[in-house]
Formats: structure tokens, sequence, C-alpha cells
């Protein structure tokens, strides 16, 4: 249906669609995973309510939030670089703006099918390293600055096995297109049992997990949080940041969150795919995304629940955690990948 | 000891080369940060100035006095009674236990004793404002760690606690219970049975927090190791409590000098731990809420009939004379020396509190640390910025 209605539609139209699209994309997941984790799972876990109070089991206290933010003046410190810090923000939320355009939520519910997609989506991923040494640098702050450093050496550290982790998945779709990583899944088998397809969590567990540890790092979120340790470094390079701008630092932190395990939910999870149906079906158009959702939404739980137990790491034994563990068990893998793929 | 002059050579040298600014292989300059005395590690007004070579402390400089009330001084002008209402916020989350040592100080002036029943009740409230406070601690330092969860179960679990030093005392944290000669009143009815379960709920929590905690890999990399304080170091510093415990030194108050109140009645333990690192002290503390815990049963089972005052007289002048009570409060040894010219008020009363002399200790253990081995001893050594500044 929507394939048809598509090609009906002038460039322009189709364009505004996306954009409409991508934005919904960003910010409906990043909603939902502030709500849902951040503000309730994380109550439940410390036997606590949450927020209760605005609106039924505090489901508008997310409105309530953006509102205070924006009501808050949007400071600047003495010895600021002005330009530089005002930037910082934007630079993060538009990197992960741009990583979501490369992931399907459907046959035709993309924003952007790039053969190279997952390669794409990593490469740019590491655009928001620059906002935040940005706002490191930006503040004037001494703890700034040490969470813009720390921050730059973690993502470069855990870039690595990340990238590592996503060849194995690479090498056994033969693709990287992200729709074709979805195709590969949904046609491929295991030991001759077809029916659920071959998502790749099975084959490439180990994959999985180096790509969820270092996800988790990207994300900066605990026990990799050395970046904006607020009992250390108050609040990183987030210290000097108010109203609008802490609020973009804020959307981009979750919205990334979000993009992540989207990337992750296709590459391991099977995509937006459903067995059953097929796979050019234009239903799909409509239930690819809430099947992509609730994959999300499963991986992000994880994250979430490593995130409300574990202490913090110190930052040498982060980088020794990154190079002389994660970084050789991806590369056996992608070794024993590689080998079995020939065999196979 | 030839370890100890050795390291601090080492540390001399690199806060000479800070100070020059000059890092001979890179050029590079030292920076100076200042945590606190507004920061979320210090939890209260303690400023340290840390020399800093990239993420390496090279020098560390505690700067106490943000928080400093005078009380040695406004002791002077109050009379004993309201010096008791005073000396409730020295230690703000044990405060019962800030009380005792002095009331055993003007006791002994006035050679008074209090009857059985008011000094099982003294130690039953002390033990419980002991598990109030280093419950908290147990939460804290897994939050200033980075795990967020632990402190929440610390605050609800302290709950108990403090509706039960509530319902016997009428006050949840400054509790002013305690008097010359006796209690204010007796326990309330039901209370001891209450009592019994809420220990139950702290024994839970105790395991609760060694499952979550200890046997997590990342917390012992964390902590152990980290932070080390060789015993003689420790004594030399003037450490005391857990803190001193931790570092291997088999000495409490409770049990070496029990005046006053009636722990040599008790069967319990005192708790040592040979590391003297940073696992050791949350070690130490976590075994000491058991052994409080247990305790307070004890006390509960135990409690003898009777009066809970001695006879004093309704204008309390205490004769002229000099006395020193040291108890062993949550955070360490805490004493008072109060001298009496035989008035209403105290003539000189000095306060010797464990966190003071606990935190000395810092410029000589944070040289050669990360930054976020900082934070990490300063929980492990617990202060209250309340019993450093007075």
């Amino acid at each position: 249906m929507s394939a048809v209605v598509l090609a009906e539609l002038a460039y322009w139209q189709v364009s505004i669609l996306r954009v409409l699209g991508l934005l919904a994309a960003v910010l409906l997941p990043s909603g939902t995973i502030v709500y849902l984790f951040l503000f309730k799972m994380m109550s439940f876990m410390q036997s606590r309510l949450g927020p209760m109070e605005a609106g039924p089991y505090g489901s508008m206290q997310l409105l309530a939030e953006v509102g205070k933010f924006l009501q808050k003046e949007d400071l600047f410190p003495d010895g600021a670089d002005r330009k530089v810090f005002a930037w910082a923000p934007i630079v993060v939320v538009a990197s992960t703006f741009i990583m979501y355009t490369v992931v399907p939520f459907g046959p035709d519910a993309w924003f952007a099918n790039i053969p190279t997609g997952i390669y794409f989506a990593l490469a740019v991923s590491s655009v928001s390293v620059i906002g935040i040494l940005m706002a490191g640098w930006a503040s004037a702050n001494k703890y700034s600055l040490m969470g813009g450093l720390r921050s730059a050496g973690q993502l470069i550290a855990y870039e690595l096995p990340l990238v590592l982790a996503v060849l194995g998945v690479v090498i056994q779709a033969g693709t990287m297109d992200m729709q074709g990583i979805v195709a590969a899944q949904r046609n491929g088998e295991i030991f001759g049992i077809g029916f659920i397809g071959n998502p790749y969590i099975i084959t490439q567990f180990v994959g999985f997990a180096v790509f969820m540890i270092a996800m988790q790092a990207e994300l900066t979120q605990p026990p990799f949080d050395m970046p904006v340790a607020e009992s250390e470094l108050v609040a990183g390079y987030l210290t000097e940041y108010s109203g609008f701008r802490f609020l973009l630092f804020f959307i981009g932190e979750y919205a990334t969150a979000g993009a992540f395990s989207a990337i992750a939910a296709v590459l391991f999870l099977g995509g937006w795919s459903l067995p059953g149906i097929g796979f050019d079906a234009d239903i799909m158009n409509v239930l690819g995304p809430i099947v992509m959702l609730t994959k999300m939404m499963l991986i992000v739980f994880l994250v979430m629940w490593f995130r409300f137990t574990y202490p913090r790491l110190r930052e040498d034994q982060l980088q020794i955690f990154a190079w002389k563990y994660l970084i050789p068990i991806s590369l056996v893998n992608i070794a024993v990948t590689a080998v079995l793929k020939v065999a196979f | 000891m030839t370890a100890i002059s050795e390291r601090q050579q080492r540390a001399y040298i690199a806060s000479q080369a800070a100070d020059m600014r000059v890092n001979v292989e890179l050029e590079t300059e030292g920076m100076t940060l200042n945590i606190g005395p507004q920061h979320p590690a210090t939890h209260g007004t303690l400023r340290i100035i840390v020399k800093l070579d990239g993420e390496l402390v090279v020098a560390a400089d505690p700067v106490p006095g943000y928080m400093h009330r005078g009380y040695e001084k406004l002791t002077e002008v109050r009379t004993y009674p309201q010096v008791n209402t005073l000396i409730n916020r020295i230690d703000w989350l044990g405060s019962f236990a800030n009380e005792v040592p002095f009331i055993l100080a003007a006791e002994q002036l006035m050679d008074v004793e209090a009857p059985p029943r008011a000094q099982w009740i003294r130690t039953l409230l002390f033990e419980l404002s002991r598990i109030a406070n280093v419950t908290l601690f147990l939460g804290d330092m897994a939050v200033q760690l980075g795990a967020v969860t632990p402190v929440f179960y610390a605050f609800r679990d302290r709950e108990y606690v403090l509706n039960l030093i509530e319902s016997a005392t009428g006050g949840r944290f400054h509790p002013n219970f305690d008097r010359i000669g006796g209690i204010k009143d007796d326990l309330p009815k039901g209370w001891i049975a209450e009592t019994k379960q809420v220990m139950v709920k702290v024994n839970a929590f105790c395991d609760e927090l060694e499952a979550l905690l200890l046997g997590n890999e990342i917390f012992n990399v964390r902590t152990r190791g980290i932070g080390v304080i060789p015993p003689e170091v420790a004594l030399s510093y003037g450490m005391s409590g857990a803190n001193l415990r931790a570092s291997g030194v088999d000495w409490d108050h409770r049990r070496d000098t029990p005046v006053g109140l009636v722990y040599d009645k008790l069967d319990w333990k005192v708790w040592t731990h040979p590391d003297g690192d940073s696992f050791a002290r949350y070690w130490v503390r976590l075994q000491e809420v058991r052994e409080a815990a247990k305790m307070v049963i004890q006390l509960c089972d135990g409690l003898p009939p009777g009066p809970i005052m001695a006879k004093v007289p309704r204008i309390i002048k205490v004769p002229e004379g000099e006395a020193w009570v040291a108890t062993e409060n949550p955070l360490g040894e805490m004493g008072y020396y109060v001298v009496s010219k035989g008035e209403l008020v105290p003539f000189r009363v000095k306060i010797r509190s464990a966190s003071f002399n606990n935190i000395s200790i810092v410029p000589w253990l944070l040289r050669g640390v990360y930054v976020p081995d900082v934070i990490t001893i300063l929980a492990s050594l617990y202060f209250i910025l309340g019993d450093i500044d007075r």
C-alpha cells in the first residue's frame, strides 16, 4: 500500500514524510526509554514509586520535565568559548539523528537505503565524540574538561570492539546493507530448522555480548559512565549546561540509546520482519515499526538493568577491559565466523 | 616503616615537580583541582585541594572549617541539659551516640550512676543510632562508586530504625533523650517486639548488600588495594573506629573501657580485617551493623526492670573537677573532656570527634592515586561534616 502511495508522491513530498518519520523515530523511543526505564523501572528496582503526580502513573512527567527545561535560563559560563559551547549539544543530537537514517523499520519504512548502511551508522556514531569534546573544552571548567577527555578516550577505545563485533554479523550475512541483513536472518536456517529464520543472536552470541558491552560504554551508561560520573566529576561535560542545551544532551543520550538498540535489533534479533508474513507485505510497514520498537525496548531493558545494578569502573580499568579482553575476543569471533562461513 | 618513607619521598618529589609546573618529558602543566566545598562526594562542605598530574594526584590538602559552628565555645554559656541539645548536632546521623559520653562525663563529676534499666536503654539506643548511621554509609559508599540502587535500600531500611528511635525518644534525628542520672522516659508499649522485627529487616539488608556489592567484581576491583592504611600509620594519625579496625588493630572502647554502658554483659565480637584497604573498611562496617543488630536483640531480651532515673537535684550544678569519657561512636572514638568550676555551665568542654582525626590521614593517603580513587577513599573513610567541624 504505502509503496504505491510513496511512488505516486513527488520527491520533495516523500522527503518531508521521511523527515517527519525520522523525528518520530528519534523522539518516540527516547521518550519511551526515559519514562519506562529511567522513571519507572529504576524506581521499582529501588523500591520506590517514581513520578506519580503528573498524569496517571506519572505518564505526563516527560512533558513536565521538558517544560521545566524550556523555562530555564540559557547560561553561558564566564570564560566559555561561546560558539563552541552553543554548538556542542547540536552536534551530539545531529549525530544521533543521522544514525537513525539507515535503520529500516519495514520493507518501505526506511529513511535512507544505503548499500553500506551499517558501516555508515557506526561511522557517524563517533561524531558525537566531537560534540562531547567540544562541550568539555568550551565549558572552561576543569571537571568538564576531564569529563570530555575521559569520554574521548573511552569512546575511541570502545569503537573498536563495537565494529569488530558487527563484523561477525556482516561476514555471516554477506552484506553491509541493513535490509540485506534483515533478509539474511529471515531466510537463514540453523541446521535445517528455518521457521523463525536465523536471528544472529543464536550464532553470533559472542558478538552480541561484545556489542552489548561496547554499546554500554558508547552510551556512557554505568558501569562505564566515567565521563559524567556524578560523584567524581559532578556531571563531567554536562556540568555547565542548563535549560534547553542540557535538554538536547539529555535527548541525545537516550536517543542514542534508542539508535544503538535499533541497530542491535537489526543485527542480532532479526530486525522488523515477522515469520509467517511475507517479506515485502505492505502490512509490515505498519507492523514493522512496532516489532522494532519492542525489540529495541528489550535491548534497552538489558542496558538499563546493568546501569542500575553495577558500580562504575575506573578509567584505566575500563581501557584495560577494552584492549585486553574485548578486542581479542571479538577478533577470535571474527576468525571463527569466517572459518565456519567457508566450511558450511 | 621503610616502605612508608620511600613512598613519602616519591610523593614529595612528585609534588615538587607539580609545584615547578614542569613535567620534564612532556612539558605539561599540573592542574590544581578544587574538590568541594560543594561537591557530591564530600557530602557536606569539606574542601580538598588536589594537585593533579593528568588524573594522578600528587598532593592533596583537606580544608575543613566551612561548617564550624563553635560548639566548644557555645557549651560554655549553656547549662548541662542545654549542652545536650547542642551536641546532638555533631554527628547528625547517629545523634543519640553524641549525648552519651558527655552525660557520662557529667555523671562522673557529680558522682551519680544511672540505674541499670537506664543503662540498658542507653546502650540499646546507642546501638540503634549506630545502625542508623552505618547503614547509610553502606549505601552511600555504593553511590560514590556509581551504583545508585543500594543507597535507596539503605534509606528504606534505615527508615524503620529511625521510626524506632522516634517512637522511643520523640525525635527522629535529634533525640535529646539522655539525662544526667538516667534517661527522659521509659520505652513505649510494644516497642521491644517491634525492635526485634526491625532487626530481622536490618540483617536482611546486610545480606542483600553483601550479595549485591561484596561479590561484585567491579566493586572488588574498585576497592581492593585502594587506600591501604598500615596499622602503625593508622595509629600515628589517631584514627579510630572501623577505620582503625579495618587496618587490623583490635581496639574498641565498647569492649576495652565500657564506662556506664552494659557492653560487658553482652555476647558480641569485635571485627577486624587485616587488609586496611577500602574494601576492608566497608566489610568491617557491614559486620558491625550485623553485630549491632545482634546486640540490640540481646539488649531487648535482657532489659532489667526498675527505675529509669537516679536521684539528681532539680537544678544541676556540677561540682568542681575534670572528667574525660570516650565511647565508641559509629564514626569512631568520641570523647568529651569536661572541666567544671562548680557552676551551672561547664567551664570548658573539649570535644574529641572521630571524623576530624580520621580525615587527617587524607594528605598522606591520597598521594599517588587516581581521581576516582580519591572518591573511593573519601567514601570509605566515612566522615560526617558536623563531626569534623563541630
